[in-house]
Order: C-alpha cells, then sequence, then structure tokens
C-alpha cells in the first residue's frame, strides 16, 4: 500500500510526510484489529470477536473440528510468531484465524483445540506422529526445474543467445522479449518451492500432518474424511527419473479468500515427487482398497485412435465395487481414482463422431473442483453397464459409510 | 416447450424476413430479395426443426434411487442423479415459460458440473416433481 501510494504521486514532488502517514495508518490498522480480537475457549466452542465498527462474534463448535493448522510466514519466523488456523466442517472463512500467537502459544493452543475437539481434557499433550514419507529440498528443486514450463523458457533463452550471435539487434530484442516471461516463470517455480520445500508427511491420531515451507512453513491436517478423488500424475520430463507427483481433491466452501486460496493449490500434492511405489502404497492409506495398477482389458479399444490419437496410449478405465479409476492425459499419464461412496453424479456422453465409432464416454462427478473422474472413449456397451451398475455400486458404498455422519 | 420456442421464433422471423425481404427489393430489385426471403425462409426452417428435436428428446425418469435425464439427438447425454445426494431443487420460469405457464426443474449437487435439468415442464407438473424429489432427497440423504 506504501509503495502504491509512492507510485502514485510520483509525478510531482512527493512530501515525505504522506509516506509516513501511509506507513503509520496501515500500522495503526493491524494494531486496532489486534487489538479488538477476542478470543476464547468455553464451553467446548471457540468464540472469536472482531471488529471495531461492526462486531462480529463467530463461535465455532468443536465437535465439528475438522482441522487446526499452525502457519508461520517469514516474519512471523522471525519475530517467533504464528497464525492459527481453525477450520470447522461448513463454516471455512477467514474469521477463523487467530493471527500471530507465540509459538509456544499456538502450539498449546492447538494442542487443547483437538483435545477438546475429541472430548479429551483440555490438558492432554498432542499425541506424537509417526511421519511416514519427507521430502528433501533438493529433490523439490529438481522437480519443479524438470516442468515444462521452465523448459520452454530454456530453449527460448538458447535460441535467442544463438539468434544474437548470429544477428544482433534482433537477438537483442528477443531476449528483451523473453526477460518478462522468464522472470514470471521463475518466480512462480520459486514460489513453488518454497511452498513444499523439505515436506513432510506424518501419520497422527486425528489424520494425516503434512508441513513443509521455506520462507512460509504451515503445518496442516489432512480432513480425510472430506477426501474426493486422488489423482497421480507422470509428467513426460520425469519418466527418466521415475518420480511420479499425487495429489488429492478435497470438498472446501467456495468462498475462499487469497490467502487460502494459495494454500489450496500446493496443499493438494500429498507426495509433490516421489518413486511410484510410494505414490501406490499411500494411495492404498488414502482409499483402503484401491489400486493404481491397470488390470487388462481396461485399455480404451483401437478405434479410439481416431477421436483422440494423441491420448490413445494412456486411455484407460476400470472400476470395482468401491472406487472407479480413469487414466488420461496426452504427454503427462494422470490417473484418477474415485471412491464411489463420493460420487455425485453420473454423465454418460456420446457424440455423432462417437456413435460411429460405438463408444461413450462416462463423467464421474464429484464434489472436488480440480480434477473429475472421466472415462474417455470407452466402447458403447461397456460405457451403458457402467451407467447402469455404478449409481447402485456407489449407493452401496454410500451406505456402507453411513452411520458415520460426514460433514 | 418447443411450440413455445418455435412460435417466438416465428414472431421473430417473419417480421426479419419481411423486412429484409423489403431492403433488398428497394436497394437491388425483385431477384435478390427474392433469393433473400428465400434462404432466409430455410434457416428459419431449419432451426425451427432442431429446436423441435432438441426438446422432443429431453426425457427424464423417476426412478427408485436415481434421477434420469436423457437429452439430445446428436450430442446424447445421459445423467443419473441418486437422490442421496441431491442437495436442493429448483423451480424457474424465464419470461417465455411463464407465457406458456411452462417451468423447468434443476437439481444441484456438491458438484459443479452435474447437469441436470428438465425444461418445458407443464407447472403443476413440476411442482410436483420438485416436491418429490425433495422429499425422496431428504429421506436418503448422504454427507460429503
Amino acid at each position: 500500500m506504501v509503495v502504491g501510494l509512492r507510485q502514485v504521486g510520483s509525478h510531482g514532488r512527493q512530501p515525505l510526510w504522506i509516506d509516513g502517514a501511509a506507513v503509520g495508518f496501515a500500522l495503526l490498522a493491524g494494531l486496532i484489529s489486534w487489538l479488538v480480537t477476542r478470543w476464547r475457549i468455553h464451553n467446548g466452542e471457540l468464540q472469536v470477536e472482531t471488529g471495531l465498527l461492526r462486531r462480529q462474534s463467530v463461535r465455532l463448535p468443536l465437535t465439528r473440528l475438522q482441522a487446526v493448522d499452525v502457519v508461520r510466514p517469514l516474519l512471523g519466523r522471525v519475530l517467533g510468531l504464528a497464525e492459527v488456523r481453525v477450520v470447522v466442517a461448513g463454516h471455512g472463512s477467514s474469521r477463523t484465524r487467530l493471527a500471530y500467537l507465540s509459538d509456544e502459544r499456538a502450539d498449546s493452543v492447538r494442542a487443547q483445540l483437538l483435545a477438546l475437539a475429541h472430548g479429551l481434557d483440555a490438558t492432554t499433550p498432542t499425541a506424537p506422529e509417526r511421519p511416514i514419507v519427507t521430502v528433501s529440498g533438493s529433490r523439490i528443486v529438481a522437480a519443479a526445474l524438470l516442468s515444462t514450463p521452465v523448459l520452454l523458457v530454456l530453449l527460448a533463452v538458447v535460441a535467442a543467445i544463438a539468434v544474437t550471435v548470429v544477428e544482433p539487434r534482433a537477438g537483442f530484442a528477443a531476449l528483451g522479449v523473453l526477460g518478462p516471461v522468464a522472470l514470471t516463470i521463475g518466480l512462480g517455480v520459486a514460489r513453488h518451492i518454497g511452498a513444499e520445500w523439505e515436506f513432510a508427511l506424518a501419520e497422527s491420531p486425528d489424520g494425516l500432518r503434512l508441513r513443509a515451507g521455506l520462507l512460509q512453513t504451515r503445518a496442516e491436517t489432512i480432513p480425510l474424511a472430506r477426501l474426493q478423488a486422488v489423482r497421480v500424475l507422470e509428467p513426460l520430463l520425469w519418466r527418466p527419473l521415475g518420480w511420479v507427483r499425487l495429489e488429492i481433491d478435497i470438498a472446501r466452501r467456495r468462498d475462499h479468500d487469497r490467502a487460502e486460496h494459495e494454500s489450496t493449490t500446493t496443499t493438494r500434492a500429498l507426495l509433490p515427487v516421489g518413486p511410484p511405489d510410494l505414490a501406490h502404497w499411500l494411495v492404498k492409506r488414502l482409499l483402503p482398497g484401491a489400486t493404481v495398477d491397470q488390470p487388462a482389458h481396461s485399455r480404451a479399444p483401437l478405434r479410439a485412435f481416431l477421436r483422440a490419437p494423441l491420448m490413445h496410449h494412456h486411455l484407460a478405465a476400470w472400476h470395482d465395487t468401491r472406487y472407479v479409476a480413469c487414466v488420461t492425459g496426452r504427454l503427462r499419464r494422470a490417473t484418477v481414482v474415485v471412491p464411489l461412496a463420493k460420487a455425485q453424479s453420473f454423465r454418460w456422453v456420446q457424440g455423432p463422431v462417437l456413435r460411429r465409432l460405438r463408444l461413450a464416454t462416462v463423467h464421474v462427478d464429484t464434489a472436488g473442483r480440480h480434477f473429475p473422474g472421466t472415462a474417455l472413449l470407452r466402447p458403447a456397451d461397456e460405457a451403458a453397464a457402467w451407467v447402469t451398475d455404478l449409481p447402485v455400486l456407489a449407493r452401496a458404498a454410500r451406505r456402507g459409510v453411513d452411520g458415520i455422519h460426514q460433514l | 416447450m418447443w411450440r413455445a420456442r418455435l412460435l417466438l421464433l416465428v414472431i421473430v422471423a417473419v417480421p426479419a424476413v419481411v423486412v429484409v425481404a423489403v431492403v433488398a427489393a428497394v436497394a437491388g430489385g425483385a431477384v435478390p430479395a427474392l433469393a433473400t426471403a428465400v434462404v432466409l425462409l430455410v434457416t428459419t426452417a431449419f432451426v425451427g426443426a432442431a429446436l423441435h428435436g432438441r426438446y422432443r428428446s429431453w426425457r427424464y425418469a423417476e426412478r427408485d434411487e436415481d434421477l434420469l435425464i436423457q437429452r439430445g439427438l446428436m450430442f446424447r447425454r445421459l445423467s443419473v442423479v441418486p437422490y442421496g445426494r441431491m442437495q436442493f431443487v429448483d423451480v424457474t420460469a424465464g419470461p417465455v415459460e411463464r407465457v406458456f405457464r411452462l417451468a423447468t426443474v434443476q437439481l444441484h449437487t456438491a458438484a459443479a458440473a452435474t447437469d441436470a435439468r428438465v425444461p418445458g415442464l407443464d407447472r403443476a407438473e413440476a411442482e410436483r416433481l420438485r416436491d418429490r424429489l425433495a422429499s425422496l432427497g431428504e429421506a436418503r440423504a448422504a454427507g460429503l
């Protein structure tokens, strides 16, 4: 905000007191917001009151607690402060953030909230975690650099340098254009690396705990009950090294503010980069009984080549009584596993070209927003059988998990 | 529903054809005017036939556990929405539908991609369907 004001006034001579006033205003706003925010844990609820002019009072029942996360932004790490974010089922707005407690206080509050959520005494210490996966920083860096945008930028820079040698003016122009593009991509890569640095996954009594971060560190709980789909990605550039990436899709509320959006895009990865057998083991841990290995006869028939020549070698889909798995992708092979208990609706689509080829596509819709289950280009009779069988299996699967009223 | 849309199309198209024909006659003479009029009439006929096909092919079936909706002639689509997954049902009526006392019933689930719509139902039928779906959905509700 201070920088913005400075830019605006850069035409004339900006008196210094305007800058000072802007900084002072920002500090004052922060101070007021900190002063008027009061919270306490009382009667099995977390009560938070904020706002100076318009008071907002939020009461979160701790029995519906899904996750308590501790986030340490860069400045907070320097000053020894942390932020506690509380996620309660059905209420994921930004008000449930206790900003900037001291480190030990944040951890003790987290332990207290978790103990109360499980119905134990408030002074029970957190149960120890058992680490199951760690990914070193160097591997994260290597994986981030081996991505398509980085490769394209490198190739473009090399080409531009080659052109410069031959024809200097055109080469410099090209480099001038490439500069901002490379910078943007570089920043994106750096942010990605920073968010997933030293990734560690641990098993604890209240689910899976995820720790990551370079400048801003976060310790999050993955609410497994809201898991909608799981995806295993195998990019082409990682194939020689034998790395895969595992992502999960969790149903969240639609309105979330900017900071949560950033963490959502990188929280999705449960294994940012790792060997395939580790990914398969994690999939089995998240979805008991699911397989990621393709059974025979699950590949798309040969005539699907006419409709999707670039994807044909990857296309496959299969299901059992509890899960549907679909494989798609051109250069990057993506395997999506959807638990039938979470399927929201099923759609069967057949255009005129597909009708001629006796193929059809079946979509399994989930409440997650990032990767739906799409069984592309299956034989028509198999697709018809799926649309008949899958709703029945889904109902049986839903009844299997009923009794636990999942929120 | 197709009758409604067809009527609307005719109401819009005939004056347009007449106006264009008159303009063409004034500008170019009799032959271009006739040609333009013929072309426009043929186009209108095609669009009308497509509308007819589209709305005739829209079907729905209430089964025991889910609702089946089938639509489309060229791009055939079938949606299966289990009752337990329905979050809410709404009945809407746009201006064309209101004139003909029709309504559209739409089901919503937690997935944004679910497209379960049945347009052009008779209003009483639409409300009956909505009430029935709401009660069935409640009876079989499942969490996320």
